[in-house]
């Protein structure tokens, strides 16, 4: 099964590239303690006692009694020091190991940062050299090491590392996982097992989590799986083999054009499916595929449409047979399981052809063969005439074939004196082989036939008659009608290949030419055009490409230019739009139409119709066109997908500039208020220093206002933009309370501010910014409503599975029902008896900076005292756990 | 004959310039005024200030490219003016090396009260004072030991690094990512909660109501400051 053909000469350079070198073996673990390194000295020692030259390059016992003993049955090559900042750093020592030369060498950690003087900065750069030198090198290494998944292991554990390794060398790297369930290795971690470094020990508690550990693990597995699959993929290329190595399933299901094929794509989609494999569909296209019917090319480009739209590669390749192409594609896919239809054919077309499942079942080795039961009711297979003409041939090629005999019987009669009798019959063959190769097996016989007729009567004694004297002479009879079958099989092989191949390069053009041609719309309208020009050219039919809309499909475009279709057109339209089906002439439904309709499919649904029809109100199509049609249609469908998705990106970017603009509206505006704003203030600050009176008190207090005013609306603006960019961090409530009443003093300057917060609260995951705007507003509300001279709470406490952040007044409190109105934009509540000052906007943002960082809130009125209580809510996600104390120490 | 303390006044708005220059005149301070990056940077070489006040949003430059520019070729002491939302800006302005900030729309006292904690810290660079007062704690940076009304206040490692490193610079600010730095040297990641928690412990062992601190004060998403003694002079206005 070796065919040198198929080695994939790039697997075999990387292959080559390998020869000599070291190889490199990576011991995967999840997480800390779950026994690399032990595992890579135990299968050092093995490989020491089968003889193998080991050293240890560097391990990291952590003062473990097991690892120890493990070690001190290995040549362990004494660590360099390095001196840095004024500690003394023990680094592998690469320069002993190179002149040590051993076989393999055990290097604990790759992803370690060598010290800085050393001669590489990262440790995996000391093992590439190593093997480079052809030293064999056992390496370890945990996943959140790994480049590729740094990112990904940060955002669930929230512990970052520095020390990374690059995925090629894990994909150079043989890799055995070193896997404990979580749950052991919490166990370990208990018991203290585990060796953690002592800058890690804070991030202990949240790293080491169940959910964290499964993850993990569930990623090293899969990286490890992935590993091993990529390299079976390069060993099997390199070496050629069609044995099974596929790591994971590949279906493939074999479509010919019978009408069972459909149900047999659905299969093997079922089967696909359940096996989450990917699955692919082929046609073999054989010298048979020339005779096959109008309806049986129709019936296998459905099926190979409906593989395609259930998600199946699909290809049609040309193969001597179906067997032989079966087998190279089931090699080349990779494919482990095969769906194939037991075809209800007769004794004699099998003895003549062989079963192609028993062949295939006998030639494919290990791979599944699945055979569905074919369905005989829908066998019935119409007559073909066309067939039968084309073997008989015309009656030109008889009339040849007739007039080369005679030339050769003339030109014998002029040679019968000088040459020998069988030398004449030779001469025969040369019509013979002409029509055999020419003009099929019927003509070949016949010219055989008339051959040996003509040479018994003209040349073999007695001549003038048929009879034939001596037996030898039957033999040059025989040959002659011999050589006819054969050349003729012969040329008819070599012919329907050629046709073949001549009618697929046509196609193949043609469908470039027409994608080209797709491409280069560059509007819908266009693009509807080209579509039209480009079918109407290539299939020498009328076209007109409809699209649906509210009165019935619209006529968009036509090529040659159309305005209008007949009633009974645009109810096939329609129908086809509805049903996706082709419909009108040469379809199976409204055949009345002069018209055929087809679908274009698009992964939108259908987009609309192409209609084609003839000029002289013929059958729009031949059947051999129909794959070709449905090529085009495809890519139409295509194009049109690619147009749509180029429509939405440009509607994104027209939204992306509005939101753009208006937030450089919003900037300028309020750097323009506030800029002088900000003046007056410090200018009336500093007036006031200097000459203090009542009027500048006023000044400066409405000042102060208009910029609390400008400074909300500018927040409003940005919460109704939505997407408030977050910053979020690591807050203390307290902090974040008093720079509010800090910033508060002023509108609440006649209350007294009363904090009460649980000192144990924990730190919170917020936006420090926003919380903060959050709870100036709340004040100020505060400040506004309730009376001078009441005390304003403000009250944090820990609940059960939140934390509740209360700013409590003794204002009129809320009107029952309003609750949740109040924090609506502009509201502001009636039923006080003196208009407050505000601008109504306080509270709605309050409402969009908590709801934008997941906080919730709520108004409610109290009764002892009767007042208002505001109640931010921080659910437990964004509650911060408790720290290991011992950090911080 | 006692020398005038010079001050470059930076910013694009000749009244702000006007403004802080009438302020700092009142407390005898001298002002060159600029209004462009180019006249900031000439007038740095020939006038030599103590003290620069730069504003981030010049017409001709990006405010942070100057800040690096005025720490390399001047020993004067940068104090960035910006607006209340830029706290990004204002944190990499620090870390840069500007010395602290001050936000719009600003109080003249509170100008003033950075203006005398910079020269302050200007000097005590020369000369080095070895102890610290705010409120009623003093901390000795030479023996290690913190009091608080004359009785030692016991701190952890960890806890009198994060207090050093503010009363380094009494009443000037100082971001988390310097902070940490120092408290946790060997440390790529740094994590703001561990910060957080230690400013807790040392708010319970120094302040008198350590719901409302008076000796470390939060700078709302840029770090900490110590209120020291003459820094609460200064706001005693409230």
């Amino acid at each position: 099964m070796n065919d040198p053909d198929r080695r994939d000469p790039e697997a075999f350079l990387r292959q080559a590239a390998q020869e000599g070198r070291g190889r490199l073996k990576i011991f995967l673990g999840a997480a800390p303690g779950v026994g690399k390194t032990y595992e890579m000295l135990t299968d050092g020692m093995q490989r020491r006692r089968a003889g193998i030259d080991v050293v240890v390059g560097v391990v990291e016992t952590h003062g473990r009694k097991e690892t120890e003993a493990l070690v001190q049955g290995h040549e362990v090559i004494p660590r360099q020091h390095v001196d840095h900042q004024g500690h003394r750093l023990g680094e592998m020592d690469i320069d002993a190991i190179l002149a040590r030369r051993p076989q393999l060498a055990l290097v604990d950690e790759l992803a370690h940062s060598n010290a800085p003087g050393s001669r590489h900065p990262k440790r995996y750069q000391d093992v590439e050299e190593l093997l480079d030198a052809g030293i064999d090198v056992y390496s370890t290494v945990n996943i959140q090491h790994i480049e590729s998944l740094n990112d990904v292991v940060a955002s669930f554990t929230r512990v970052r590392v520095r020390e990374t390794v690059p995925d090629s060398i894990l994909e150079m790297a043989e890799i055995e996982m070193v896997d404990i369930p979580p749950d052991e290795l919490i166990e370990r971690l208990k018991e203290g097992k585990v060796y953690i470094p002592q800058e890690a020990t804070r991030a202990l508690g949240h790293f080491f989590s169940k959910s964290n550990l499964t993850a993990l693990r569930e990623m090293a597995l899969r990286r490890a799986a992935q590993a091993v699959d990529a390299q079976m993929l390069d060993y099997v290329r390199a070496h050629a083999l069609a044995g099974s190595f596929a790591a994971g399933e590949r279906i493939l299901v074999a479509i010919s054009e019978l009408p069972s094929a459909p149900g047999l794509v659905r299969a093997a989609k079922r089967l696909a499916d359940a096996l989450k494999a990917p699955w692919s569909a082929v046609h073999i296209e054989t010298q048979r595929s020339l005779t096959l019917s109008e309806a049986e090319r129709a019936q296998l480009a459905d099926t190979m449409a409906l593989a395609s739209r259930l998600g199946a590669t699909t290809a049609t390749i040309a193969a001597p047979s179906v067997i032989d192409g079966l087998r190279h594609y089931v090699a080349d896919a990779r494919a482990t399981q095969i769906v194939i239809g037991k075809s209800a054919r007769s004794w004699w077309f099998e003895l003549r052809h062989g079963s192609v499942v028993d062949a295939l079942v006998r030639g494919i080795g290990d791979v599944a063969v699945h055979v569905l039961p074919g369905d005989d009711t829908a066998r019935a297979r119409p007559a073909t005439s066309g067939r039968n003409a084309r073997q008989w041939g015309k009656p030109a090629d008889y009339l040849w074939s007739t007039l080369m005999i005679a030339a050769m019987t003339a030109l014998g009669r002029l040679l019968v004196e000088t040459i020998d009798l069988g030398n004449i019959a030779l001469l025969y063959l040369v019509p013979v082989m002409f029509a055999a190769a020419s003009f099929g097996l019927r003509a070949g016989l016949f010219a055989g036939l008339l051959s040996s007729l003509a040479y018994n009567f003209f040349f073999l004694p007695p001549t003038g008659t048929l009879t034939v004297n001596n037996p030898e002479n039957v033999v040059s009879i025989l040959v002659l009608l011999g050589v006819a079958i054969v050349t003729s099989q012969f040329a008819a092989r070599v012919r329907a290949q050629a046709d073949l191949a001549q009618s697929s390069a046509r196609q193949n053009a043609a469908l470039a030419g027409f994608s080209r041609q797709i491409t280069a719309s560059a509007s819908r309208e266009e693009l509807m055009h080209a579509i039209c020009a480009e079918v109407s050219r290539l299939l020498s039919v009328r076209t007109v490409l409809l699209l649906p809309s509210p009165d019935g499909p619209q006529l968009r475009a036509a090529v040659p230019p159309e305005d209008r279709l007949e009633q009974i057109e645009k109810a096939a339209a329609q129908w086809a739009m509805d049903n996706e089906q082709p419909a009108g002439r040469g379809s199976s439904t409204l055949t009345a139409s002069d018209w055929l309709f087809h679908p274009l499919r698009t992964t939108r649904g259908v987009l609309g119709v192409l209609g084609l029809a003839r000029e002289d109100a013929g059958q729009p199509l031949r059947s051999d066109q129909i794959p070709l049609l449905m090529s085009l249609l495809d890519q139409a469908s295509i194009a049109f997908d690619r147009m749509a998705l180029e429509e939405e990106m440009l509607d994104a970017r027209q939204i992306f500039e509005r939101d753009r603009l208006r937030s450089a509206l919003l900037s300028s505006v309020g750097h323009d208020l506030r800029t002088p704003l900000t003046t007056i203030l410090s200018a009336t600050h500093e007036l006031k220093r200097q000459c203090p009176s009542d009027l500048l008190d006023t000044v400066d207090a409405e000042a102060r206002r208009l910029n609390r005013f400008v400074a909300n609306l500018l927040d409003m603006a940005r919460v109704e933009a939505g997407a408030l960019p977050l910053k979020v961090e690591p807050t203390d409530l307290f902090d974040a309370v008093a720079g509010a009443v800090q910033d508060t003093r002023q509108s609440l300057l006649g209350h007294k501010v009363d904090v009460d917060i649980s000192p144990d609260i924990p730190l919170v995951r917020v936006d420090p910014t926003l919380l903060h705007h959050c709870l100036i507003n709340l004040l100020d509300n505060a400040g506004r409503y309730a009376d001078p001279g009441t005390p304003v709470l403000i009250r944090g406490r820990r609940l059960p599975d939140a934390i509740a952040l209360s700013v409590l007044d003794e204002g009129p409190g809320i009107p029952p029902g309003a609750e949740a109105r109040i924090f609506d934009t502009f509201t502001r509540l009636e039923g006080s008896d003196r208009v407050k000052h505000g601008t109504g906007l306080g509270l709605a943002i309050v409402k969009g900076f908590a709801e934008a960082m997941g906080l919730r809130v709520a108004a409610a009125s109290r009764t002892d005292p009767v007042g208002a209580c505001f109640t931010i809510t921080i659910p437990q996600s964004c509650i911060l756990s408790d720290l290991p104390r011992e950090d911080l120490l | 004959m006692k020398t005038r303390h010079k001050v470059l006044i930076v910013d694009d708005e000749p009244h702000i310039r006007k403004l802080i220059h009438a302020a700092l005149t009142r407390a005898d301070y001298a002002t060159v005024e600029a209004g462009t990056a180019r006249e900031a940077l000439a007038l740095l070489k020939s006038e030599r200030p103590d003290i620069s006040l730069l504003d981030l949003g010049l017409p001709d430059r990006d405010g942070l490219e100057l800040v690096p520019l005025f720490k390399r070729d001047s020993d004067t002491t940068l104090i960035i003016v910006s607006a209340r939302d830029a706290t990004d800006q204002k944190v990499a302005a620090l870390d840069l090396g500007a010395d602290d900030y001050l936000t719009k729309p600003f109080d003249t006292d509170e100008l003033l009260a950075r203006v005398r904690v910079a020269l302050r810290n200007r000097m005590a660079k020369d000369g080095g004072a070895a102890t610290v007062r705010a409120g009623d704690v003093e901390i000795d940076l030479l023996a290690r030991t913190v009091t608080k009304v004359g009785h030692e206040v016991h701190l952890t490692p960890k806890e009198y690094a994060v207090l050093a490193q503010l009363a380094k610079f009494p009443g000037r600010v100082i971001t988390h990512a310097q902070i940490m730095a120092h408290v946790w040297p060997n440390e790529h990641e740094h994590h703001v909660e561990y910060l957080r928690v230690l400013v807790r412990t040392l708010r319970q062992k120094l302040e008198d109501d350590p719901q409302r601190p008076q000796i470390i004060g939060n700078e709302l998403g840029i770090g900490y400051r110590l209120r020291c003694i003459t820094d609460a002079d200064g706001e005693g206005r409230a």
